[in-house]
């Protein structure tokens, strides 16, 4: 982890979704950051325009890869990136997913919108040690089918299932369409003994912690990962702070018998 | 069947005088099962395959609004008035389904009131779901930040 950031090189830029990139990083010369761990987070600094904390999406071969939304001016920046241009990197900050204390067990990732993202690497992981883990099941939700991102690895996941629902569908989408939660009936895993992956928005990972407590999947085994104002990255500005947590620091991944409480609170 | 959903809901007496109403069908995928505005005079249970809900739209292709998969309650506008369903409803995949008569099942209600009772806190439990997951969608959660308003 470092304090000033590494110049990254982009060797790729893809259109995942019209305001949705996958960008791709290679450290320039030697200084490589240490190694992300799936779920962490890395500050990306589009130089002169900003910085902002972005997830990893990727891990494969040395590279790092985010998919950024451009939503602002720093997210639009880094998503206009060509190849062989120079960003700045920090990090790697945050929990992450912890698939090691996941060992044997049955597996179900939940994923919003572009909160599949930090969920990528960490599917890629349990496809590519299959026998380390129980049944891997992946739902996904996502605003249309022109929103969902990764379309091309979808297939590859369905360990036995990977699933996708849509809040608006066109005429010519056959695939289901409803909340994310729906796909819990076509997943097949043991509750008491399955670790449970959410990311998306707030609203949608309540809705989907509640209905896995119901079906028996232990509070603290299931991982959430929460989204604040992140700024220093660091644990000292604590504009990201949820109650007791600095997010950038104890988070962005909290077991829910943690972050129920803290999300039930009003004002936090 | 295994017992998901309604049939789970339901005490093991009244869940076999209720089956007894009900009679397997089936429909391949694209068959129209009901028309939004016409008579709901039954409802199923989906045994496999999956059915969209869909809204017609004028000029264009029908809207779906939800799929429903296995398990699920297919149909609750035959309970209360008008009973027309409000919905229609298309075959999303092959589906195998137990159909039943609404006005068979209302008489069963009518001497079992256990079944009646069951019957009806699940239909509110489904329709209280629904309209949960309608305006969570409504929130357009995926959206851009700020998505739905003038910012």
């Amino acid at each position: 982890m470092t304090a000033v950031p590494l110049p990254y090189r982009v060797v790729g830029n893809r259109a995942e979704t019209t305001d949705t990139r996958t960008v791709e990083l290679l450290p320039v010369g030697d200084g490589a950051l240490p190694a992300f761990r799936p779920g962490q987070f890395a500050m990306l600094y589009a130089f002169g325009v900003g910085e902002i904390p972005v997830s990893v999406a990727g891990l494969r071969d040395g590279v790092l890869t985010h998919t950024i939304r451009g939503v602002g001016a720093v997210s639009r920046a880094l998503c206009a990136v060509r190849p062989g241009a120079h960003v700045g990197v920090r990090g790697p900050f945050g929990t992450g997913w912890d698939l090691a204390t996941a060992a044997g067990r049955d597996l179900l990732v939940v994923a919003g919108g572009i909160g599949l993202a930090p969920l990528r690497p960490l599917v890629q992981a349990v496809v590519s040690m299959p026998h380390r883990h129980g049944r891997l099941n992946v739902l996904i939700g996502a605003r249309t089918p022109e929103d969902l991102l990764y379309r091309d690895e979808l297939e590859g996941w369905a360990r036995p299932y990977c699933g996708v629902t849509v809040d608006r569908a066109g005429t010519d989408w056959r695939g289901q369409v409803g909340v994310v939660t729906t796909l819990l009936d076509q997943a097949t895993f043991t509750p008491h003994d399955t670790t449970a992956f959410v990311c998306g928005p707030e609203v949608m990972i309540r809705a989907t912690a509640r209905e896995l407590l119901h079906r028996g999947v232990p509070a603290r085994h299931i991982r959430v990962s929460l989204e604040r104002n992140m700024h220093c990255a660091t644990g000292h500005c604590g504009h990201c702070q949820l109650g007791p947590l600095l997010l950038c620091r104890d988070g962005p991944v909290v077991g829910y018998d943690r972050a129920q409480p803290l999300l039930a609170v009003r004002e936090l | 069947m295994k017992r998901v959903g309604l049939l789970a809901a339901i005490p093991e007496g009244s869940r076999e005088r209720l089956m007894e109403l009900g009679r397997e069908v089936s429909f391949p995928v694209d068959a129209r099962i009901f028309e939004e505005g016409s008579r709901a005079d039954r409802f199923w249970l989906i045994r496999t395959g999956t059915v969209n809900l869909d809204i017609h739209v004028p000029g264009r292709r029908a809207a779906v609004v939800e799929t429903l998969g296995e398990g699920r309650l297919l149909g609750w506008s035959w309970l209360c008035p008008p009973h027309q369903w409000h919905l229609g409803a298309e075959a999303a995949s092959p589906v195998r389904a137990w159909e039943f008569s609404a006005a068979e099942v209302l008489a069963l209600c009518a001497r079992d009131h256990e079944l009646d009772h069951a019957l009806l806190t699940y239909v509110v439990e489904v329709i209280g779901r629904r309209l949960r997951a309608a305006r969570t969608r409504l929130l357009d959660l995926y959206g851009p930040y700020g998505s739905g308003s003038d910012q």
